[in-house]
């Protein structure tokens, strides 16, 4: 299991990489690895040239403002988890990032490489989708911002042009009063979800629920917001009755593929489960 | 002998694990040779197939690549002989080596690339341009039964092989019955997955005519004569040698086709030449295991005792029989009743042909699918008659009195196949296994929701045969340095066979343990060997170090009688000193002088023992998610005799976890093509160390063997047997509310959260009784 | 394609071809053959390595990704023929069989102590979860980790 042969150049600046894959559509960019080498060791994938981002400076920052979060696309699972700052500036996202892959994998694996390589099940597309986050892209033609639920089109697959490169994820403010949970379901712990949940929302005086954001992953060809799911949330408080109407229509609109884990109807449950579990945890305690 | 052991019974630290710990070990992938080249294997895509088409040219001009082997180069194409069973009729159905004409699985060898290394002859194996015209393939055995589309025309069948264990009058029974309930059960297809996949070094010596191959595993004597005779050599012109080996499980060390392939390469070119199996390769082309499926029936009386047993068993082969491939089907017949009292019993047990990877032997084969079955219909009928599991199996467990108790009757059979249960009391690890559980407080538990998760417990019972003859060897050596040197016929596959095999050395001799080495394995040490299957090393092969070391011990003392003057029974060796009792004595070094040495053979005429031990387990199954968790397991069984604790403590473990792995995640898919939709570890479950934390072993030597001077039974393969069984009648009571019936393996989280989500008796689940336990 | 990095604390160069992953030319490259490879693709940790002080998968990372960057290796994990207390700890709980994944659980349980010498049971199996074991069950190693953080804590 051995790639097939490429050359290897590890650029300098963004521009020169860019220029690298301008210049070579079979060229393909390598930060962390971590999903790209195993397609390579298959060869599933036989690029002419490898560009490496290691070298790349400015892009493995973690930064935290009025404006939320801005991670950077050298930024590894791990830096997440370090960041203490992130339990307050974001807790939904170090909760998600605590379920990546292995120990291994989350010291080299990119929150950039993440995100292109664009794995329906993985978190923290999930995470962005959730949260109406933005990617930005730099390529030949200059830098463009692009909103997460678009930037995904499919199992694998995303807008990203081959001459641009990831550089940025930004997370809008998250209110420290804001109600959140995070639940997956994987048959190994750091196995790709089944179906995964990630939901926050925000609560009126009277305690109803408004600003609903319920995210899914793995159990649709893409992380997708359940945006029915979210209607029937906001401008009611929290109870039993409301949890099993949402996790009813979680059931019923998602749109789960079958494979050879999981059937479709197995994933709808899953969702449902989360959903309603994921919601009392919420309701229950904030950081739950 | 027993009060005086320093080392037998002890938990004495293991001396592999020194050069393990340390990154020294030496496994065939750490070998290199100068001019060695690099193979990699072009495997058949397809299932099913005609070769219609081989052009490897573009692989000659890659940069790099020395070599391609096609069956071309070899001429007449050998097949593998089968190495346990073969029986008549079997010799149709044999794998060739190299696929000349014809595929019939995903992943068998069409040709092989010889480069300078790996990543170049990966490259060679890409351009090489393999035409197949795709036959339609035998999906499935309820396809093969079919026998319309054949994997073998000439044999105008695509069954491979028909067993019948019988004992008593099974239809009579069956009549006289007060209860019969019948059942069809599956078990999936799973594989032992050794962390190191298998891997070759074959070096030719033109000038002496002579074959090295490193890699051999479990069988070396065995695979060394038949790879000479598929090379057209003597045996003592090829050597086999044993390197460390990352687990065997079965499935390690057999004779495949890159066993010849390789050697073959090396001679073909004249140069070394070094294969290491992928884990792609590794999950398409070792041996895989258990497809097993059944239509049976159990009858018993009212009071719970079982009266017969009858149905049919079918065995999703894959394409050819392989050196082990009837050893499950033919276990799954004969053990259909483990260790249970059944007086007329009729199973027959297909073999049938598939497009799909061959089968072999896999840790506990055809014991632990039979055992499945069994345990689930004794499970169903102590339900119907509202008989307490443990009590069920406890009236039926085959009594000490009835020792030693007949085994049914295998056609066709072997010389191995009269066998009976040796010795012991089945209800004493039972009884022990029950009250260490806490049996009775748990099943307050059964069926009951819990904090939001239905719980369930269930006890099992099994029998391990081990043992398997005729024979091992073992030569002892009196060093000029005083120590021993110990070779053995049997193999080492990371199951501690040089502690256990120096222990039994050194306190036979009564010599400290450093001052005895252990060699095993290879070929250049003895001139016959038998190797390490069918939990045989200790019992054979330690028995033949025993006696030989009791030999050399006579040696030695007769030796020191004649230098210090005194009759041999005067000498006493002493922490390496032979001793008169006057207090002159000699030192082993210097009676080395006189080459002492001992040749021993141990034989067991084909008597096997049977250890034998009860399971008992606690699960809480998330009817939301499917997740069964594992809250408790406790396995005991009586040995024989414990040589070392600590290495058998570990099997007891490691075992329990692979059969858990089968039991719930472990699954080699296979789409209506024959394409494996699991290749790789990401979409191959095994466990990982999260998974099942809570394991619990008991080891008895209440009852010793009476077939070896040791007193050993088998002890790694009984503890893996009731796995499967034990967790689907544990996850069947959690859900009793809902009927459900797992009935298939692997229960995986969506098959259970489907039997908890279906209601099979209408309307809302039947209401269980809730309790509320505060943490 | 030249890469010089630290290995086991001295420096070493190796001229490979940039497809090479570090497992195989720390193995083949350098000879260096207590770093295994069991699947190469990420999924049982038999060739984890430490990676200036994190643990990695050496079949994830090119070789020439290394470069400046400092590898230790099972065989640095002792300076001399003594065992550490980690690997005693392994010895005396059985936390191995067939040695084949031993390489990985040892540098996992390394770079976890090292940093997080109080890691409970249930992050070590958590941390260890990335390395595939198929003789022991996993327990025994557990047991041994456990037991090898006091000698973590008193380092300084």
């Amino acid at each position: 299991m051995k790639p097939s042969p490429f050359e290897y150049r590890a650029a300098a600046t963004l521009r020169e990489a860019i220029d690298l894959l301008t210049a070579d559509p079979e060229a393909v960019v390598i930060a962390g690895g971590q999903s790209l080498m195993p397609v390579l060791a298959f060869r599933l994938a036989a690029p002419s040239m490898l560009v490496d981002l290691r070298m790349v400076p400015g892009l493995d920052t973690v930064d935290i403002g009025d404006a939320g979060v801005r991670l950077g696309a050298l930024v590894r699972w791990r830096d997440i988890e370090d960041d203490a700052r992130l339990a307050v500036a974001h807790p939904l996202l170090r909760e998600a990032i605590g379920h990546v892959a292995h120990y291994q994998i989350r010291n080299r694996g990119t929150v950039g490489g993440s995100l292109a390589h664009a794995d329906p099940a993985a978190e923290l597309p999930g995470i962005a989708v959730a949260c109406d986050a933005e990617i930005t892209l730099v390529g030949a033609a200059g830098a463009r911002t692009v909103d997460a639920r678009e930037f995904f089109t499919g199992p694998l697959s995303t807008v990203r042009q081959s001459d641009e490169i990831l550089t940025e994820l930004h997370l809008p403010f998250w209110p420290t009063d804001r109600r959140w949970a995070f639940r997956e379901f994987a048959q190994r712990q750091g196995d790709f979800a089944l179906a995964g949940l990630a939901l926050f929302y925000d609560e009126d005086e009277r305690a109803r629920v408004w600003n609903a954001h319920v995210g899914v992953i793995g159990a649709c060809d893409r992380p997708q917001r359940l945006l029915e799911v979210e209607a029937v949330l906001n401008g009611h408080p929290i109870d039993d009755d409301l949890i099993r109407d949402a996790a009813a229509t979680a059931a019923r609109t998602v749109d789960p593929p079958e494979d050879i884990h999981a059937g479709a109807a197995y994933r709808r449950a899953l969702v449902a489960t989360l959903v309603e579990r994921g919601l009392r945890a919420a309701a229950q305690a904030r950081g739950a | 002998m027993r009060g005086t052991n320093r080392y037998i019974g002890s938990p004495v630290e293991r001396i592999e694990d020194l050069r393990f710990l340390r990154g020294r070990g030496e496994f065939v992938g750490d070998l290199r040779r100068e001019n060695m080249l690099h193979a990699a294997i072009l495997r058949s895509p397809i299932a099913h197939g005609r070769i219609c088409g081989l052009d490897v040219s573009a692989a000659l001009s890659t940069p790099g690549v020395r070599a391609v082997i096609t069956a071309a180069q070899i001429g007449p194409v050998p097949t593998i002989p089968l190495r346990l069973l073969p029986l008549p009729g079997t010799e149709r159905f044999l794998q060739p080596v190299i696929a000349a004409d014809r595929v019939r699985y995903v992943g068998e060898p069409v040709a092989v690339v010889l480069a300078d290394s790996a990543a170049l002859a990966e490259d060679g194996v890409g351009t090489i341009a393999l035409e197949i015209e795709e036959l339609a393939p035998v999906a499935d055995r309820r396809a093969s039964g079919k026998h319309d589309i054949l994997l073998f025309e000439e044999s105008g069948t695509n069954l491979a092989m028909n067993f019948t264990a019988t004992i008593g009058d099974a239809d009579a029974a069956f009549r006289a019955a007060d209860y019969v309930r019948r059942e069809q059960f599956k078990v999936q297809r799973s594989t032992a997955t050794t962390m190191e996949p298998r891997g070759l070094l074959a070096e030719w010596d033109a000038a002496q005519g002579r074959m090295t191959v490193h890699g051999a595993a479990k069988v070396p004597f065995f695979n060394r004569d038949t790879l000479a005779r598929l090379l057209g050599l003597v045996p003592t012109s090829v050597d086999l040698i044993e390197n460390d080996v990352g687990g065997g499980f079965g499935a390690r060390g057999e004779f495949y086709p890159e066993d010849f392939l390789i050697p073959f390469a090396a001679r073909h070119v004249g140069h070394p030449v070094r294969w290491i199996e992928d884990r792609r390769e590794n999950l398409m082309a070792m041996n895989q295991a258990r497809q097993t499926d059944c239509d049976v029936e159990i009858a018993c009386r009212r009071d719970g005792k079982i009266i017969g047993l009858r149905g049919e068993v079918f065995v999703d082969l894959g394409a050819y029989i392989r050196t082990t491939g009837l050893i499950a089907p033919r276990t799954l017949a004969q053990f259909f009743s483990g260790p249970y009292r059944v007086p007329n019993m009729r199973i027959t047990c297909q073999s049938l042909l598939t497009n799909k990877t061959p089968t072999g032997t896999y840790r506990a084969p055809g014991r632990y699918e039979a055992s499945f079955f069994c345990e689930r219909l004794i499970e169903l009928a102590a339900r119907d008659l509202g008989i307490d599991g443990a009590e069920m199996r406890r009236r039926n467990l085959i009594g000490a009195a009835e020792m030693p108790y007949k085994l049914p009757r295998l056609e066709p059979g072997s010389p191995a196949s009269d066998t009976e249960c040796d010795s012991g009391d089945y209800s004493e690890p039972l009884d022990r296994c029950l009250a260490e559980f806490g049996w009775n407080e748990k099943r307050e538990l059964q069926g009951r929701l819990i904090d939001g998760r239905y719980h369930g417990i269930a006890v099992a019972c099994f029998i391990e045969g081990a043992g398997a003859g005729p024979k091992e060897t073992a030569r002892l050596d009196l060093e000029t340095d005083g120590t021993v040197t110990v070779y053995v016929g049997s193999a080492a596959v990371g199951q501690g066979l040089e502690t256990v095999m120096a222990q039994i050395a050194a306190d036979t001799l009564g010599l400290p343990l450093d001052q005895v080495r252990v060699l095993h394995g290879s070929t250049t040490y003895l001139q016959e060997g038998y190797g390490a299957f069918h939990s045989r090393s200790t019992i054979l092969g330690g028995s033949a170090v025993f006696e030989g070391a009791k030999a050399l011990l006579e040696k030695i003392r007769a030796a020191a009688a004649t230098r210090l003057g005194s009759a041999a029974d005067d000498i006493e060796l002493v922490d390496g000193r032979a001793r008169k009792s006057d207090g002159s004595s000699a030192s082993l070094a210097e009676l080395a002088a006189d080459s002492l040495r001992v040749d021993a053979t141990f034989a067991n005429n084909n008597t096997l023992t049977y250890a034998y031990g009860s399971s008992a387990a606690h699960v809480a199954v998330d009817p939301g998610t499917g997740r069964v968790e594992l809250l408790d397991y406790l396995v005991v069984e009586d040995v024989g005799r414990i040589v070392n604790p600590l290495t058998l403590h570990g099997q007891a473990i490691g075992q329990i976890v692979q059969g858990l792995g089968g039991a719930f995640m472990e699954n080699l898919v296979y789409d209506a093509s024959g394409q494996l939709l699991t290749g790789t570890l990401a979409d191959y479950l095994i466990p990982t160390g999260t998974d099942f934390p809570r394991i619990r072993a008991i080891a008895l030597e209440n009852h010793p063997s009476p077939s070896n001077p040791l007193g050993v039974k088998g002890a790694g393969e009984g503890a893996i047997i009731p796995v499967g069984g034990l967790m689907a009648n544990a996850v069947a009571n959690a859900l009793a509310s809902f009927v459900a019936m797992p009935n298939e393996l692997p229960l995986s989280p969506a098959r259970v959260w489907l039997m908890g989500s279906i209601n099979r008796s209408g309307g809302s689940p039947r209401p269980a009784a809730t309790t509320t336990i505060a943490h | 394609m030249r890469v010089s990095f630290q290995l086991n604390g001295k420096p070493v160069a190796a001229e490979i071809e940039p497809r090479t992953h570090l497992a195989d030319c720390l193995r083949e490259t350098l000879r260096l053959t207590g770093t295994h490879l069991g699947c190469e693709h990420g999924a049982c940790g038999a060739c984890t390595v430490i990676v200036d002080g994190a643990a990695v998968h050496a079949c994830l990372m090119l070789a020439v990704q290394a470069e400046g960057r400092a590898v230790v290796t099972v065989e640095g994990l002792s300076a001399d023929d003594a065992l550490t207390p980690l690997q005693t700890a392994f010895r005396k709980h059985h936390a191995l069989q067939c040695g084949f994944c031993t390489p990985g659980m040892l540098t996992t349980a390394h770079a976890l102590l090292t940093e997080e010498p109080d890691a409970d049971a249930e992050r070590i199996r958590a941390v260890i979860s990335g390395n595939l074991c198929r003789c022991t069950g996993y327990i025994p190693i557990v047991e041994a980790v456990l037991e090898a953080r006091a000698a973590y804590r008193k380092k300084p």
